[in-house]
């Protein structure tokens, strides 16, 4: 294929998700400037890799590689938190005190809160909220996407809210 | 339904991630358990709060432009030589599991056994089969890692709502390496690795319901060999890239001691 018919084919499949691959970046490397480089980069690299690509989910497989990109950006450019591992407990549910208290907390919890407790999660629960709840992947998408089981994807996406939940009761219960 | 299996559901239930009979039995304990109706409204309360605060980031106004002008002045060539190494190409493998997937069902599977219905057969075996590439994949292929049947079996308990049968078939040249919690059919199974040579095989099992015993059978896909069989009201499902003859062999000893061990 000619090269200008391959760019253009590559920019009508591609930059249609361009907010989603950035949104994500952002959130994972929690820094404009950054997720700017870490989209541009994955872009090009998806450019190389789009003759491999023969239909399927275009945002999921954006979104594998621009993940990618951001765990090699973070591996090199910081302390490695990107690389714990978690050990999965699936019955992790329990939070302290009445869950009544914590409903009307969650409910009045403003976007600065919500914001600032999903940055300060670990990566590998915020990857999985971002992609759950902001990008609204199916847990099959999400799998593809981080390479993980579907029974991993679901352990650490309860675990995941159920940090978030603790943070965001703890934070505003020290306003009281 | 137990409360510890309810509330292990609950993130499945609100994300419309469960199959129908599984969310009835969910609305049905909510309605007869508080705790467990509570859980599910604190859930449904974070849910909607990520929901209303609009969280997603649009790309800056002069990125788009930045990029098309860098696809531009970049090659494909120097791309691949930019400042960023890769460690692996796993977009490739999970390209290359999608094109798998995707041919299992466009060729569906011509089945002999008549336990289950064709269709229901034919997507445990492309989960099992994905399942088993993405176990190799990244670094999840074992939650447990040892040799020792009576360390990974007790690794299970309190994890899942059964016990799967584990056995060493080590003198057997298929030693046992680990087990790992995985998730067929919307539900949690156990996932037994036993080693052959360098290749790895993953067995997956959980309980079948109808109880009913039934003869092996043997599908082979893309280099991989898919076997499955019920018996002692457990069904198993094994997947390797190991010649068939040791696929088989490997089932048929494995077999052997599971009925050996329950005499």
């Amino acid at each position: 294929m000619p090269d200008t018919a391959r760019r253009e084919r590559f920019e009508q499949a591609v930059l249609p998700h361009l907010d989603a691959a950035y949104s994500l970046a952002r959130w994972l490397t929690r820094n404009d400037q950054d997720a700017q480089d870490v989209t541009q980069e994955a872009c090009l690299r998806a450019f190389c890799f789009f003759d491999g690509y023969h239909g399927g989910n275009m945002r999921a497989w954006l979104l594998t590689i621009v993940r990618n990109t951001c765990y090699t950006w973070l591996h090199q450019n910081r302390h490695p938190d990107s690389t714990q591992i978690f050990n999965e407990e699936i019955h992790s549910l329990e939070l302290s005190g009445g869950a009544d208290p914590e409903i009307q907390v969650l409910a009045s919890a403003d976007k600065e809160t919500l914001h600032r407790a999903l940055e300060e999660l670990p990566d590998v629960f915020r990857e999985m909220l971002v992609l759950r709840e902001i990008e609204e992947m199916s847990y099959k998408e999400i799998a593809d996407v981080t390479s993980v089981s579907l029974g991993t994807v679901m352990s650490r996406l309860a675990r995941a809210r159920t940090r978030l939940r603790q943070s965001l009761s703890v934070g505003l219960g020290r306003g009281h | 339904m137990s409360c510890e299996l309810t509330q292990h559901y609950v993130p499945g239930y609100l994300d419309g991630e469960l199959d129908l009979v599984r969310t009835i039995e969910m609305e049905t304990h909510f309605k007869s358990c508080p705790a467990c109706a509570r859980e599910l409204e604190s859930q449904q309360a974070l849910h909607a709060a990520l929901q209303r605060s609009s969280l997603a980031f649009a790309a800056p106004a002069g990125l788009r432009d930045r990029i098309l002008s860098s696809l531009r002045t970049s090659s494909g060539v120097e791309v691949q030589e930019r400042k960023i190494k890769w460690p692996s190409l796993n977009i490739w493998q999970w390209a290359g599991a999608f094109g798998v997937l995707a041919l299992f069902s466009i060729s569906g599977w011509q089945l002999t056994n008549h336990l289950r219905a064709p269709s229901s057969d034919q997507r445990i075996a492309a989960e099992v089969f994905s399942s088993h590439v993405r176990s190799l994949e990244g670094d999840h292929l074992m939650d447990v890692v040892s040799t020792d049947q009576h360390t990974v079996k007790p690794w299970f308990d309190g994890k899942l709502d059964f016990s799967p049968p584990v056995e060493d078939l080590a003198s057997d040249g298929f030693p046992l390496v680990g087990g790992r919690l995985d998730y067929v059919e919307e539900r949690e199974v156990a996932a037994l690795i036993y080693q052959r040579r360098k290749h790895f095989i993953n067995v997956f099992v959980w309980p079948n319901p109808t109880g009913t015993n039934s003869t092996q059978a043997i599908e082979s896909r893309q280099g991989y060999n898919i076997m499955r069989w019920s018996r002692g009201g457990f069904q198993f499902w094994a997947v390797s890239d190991v010649a068939v003859s040791d696929l088989a062999e490997f089932v048929q000893l494995l077999e052997t001691h599971i009925s050996s061990e329950s005499k």
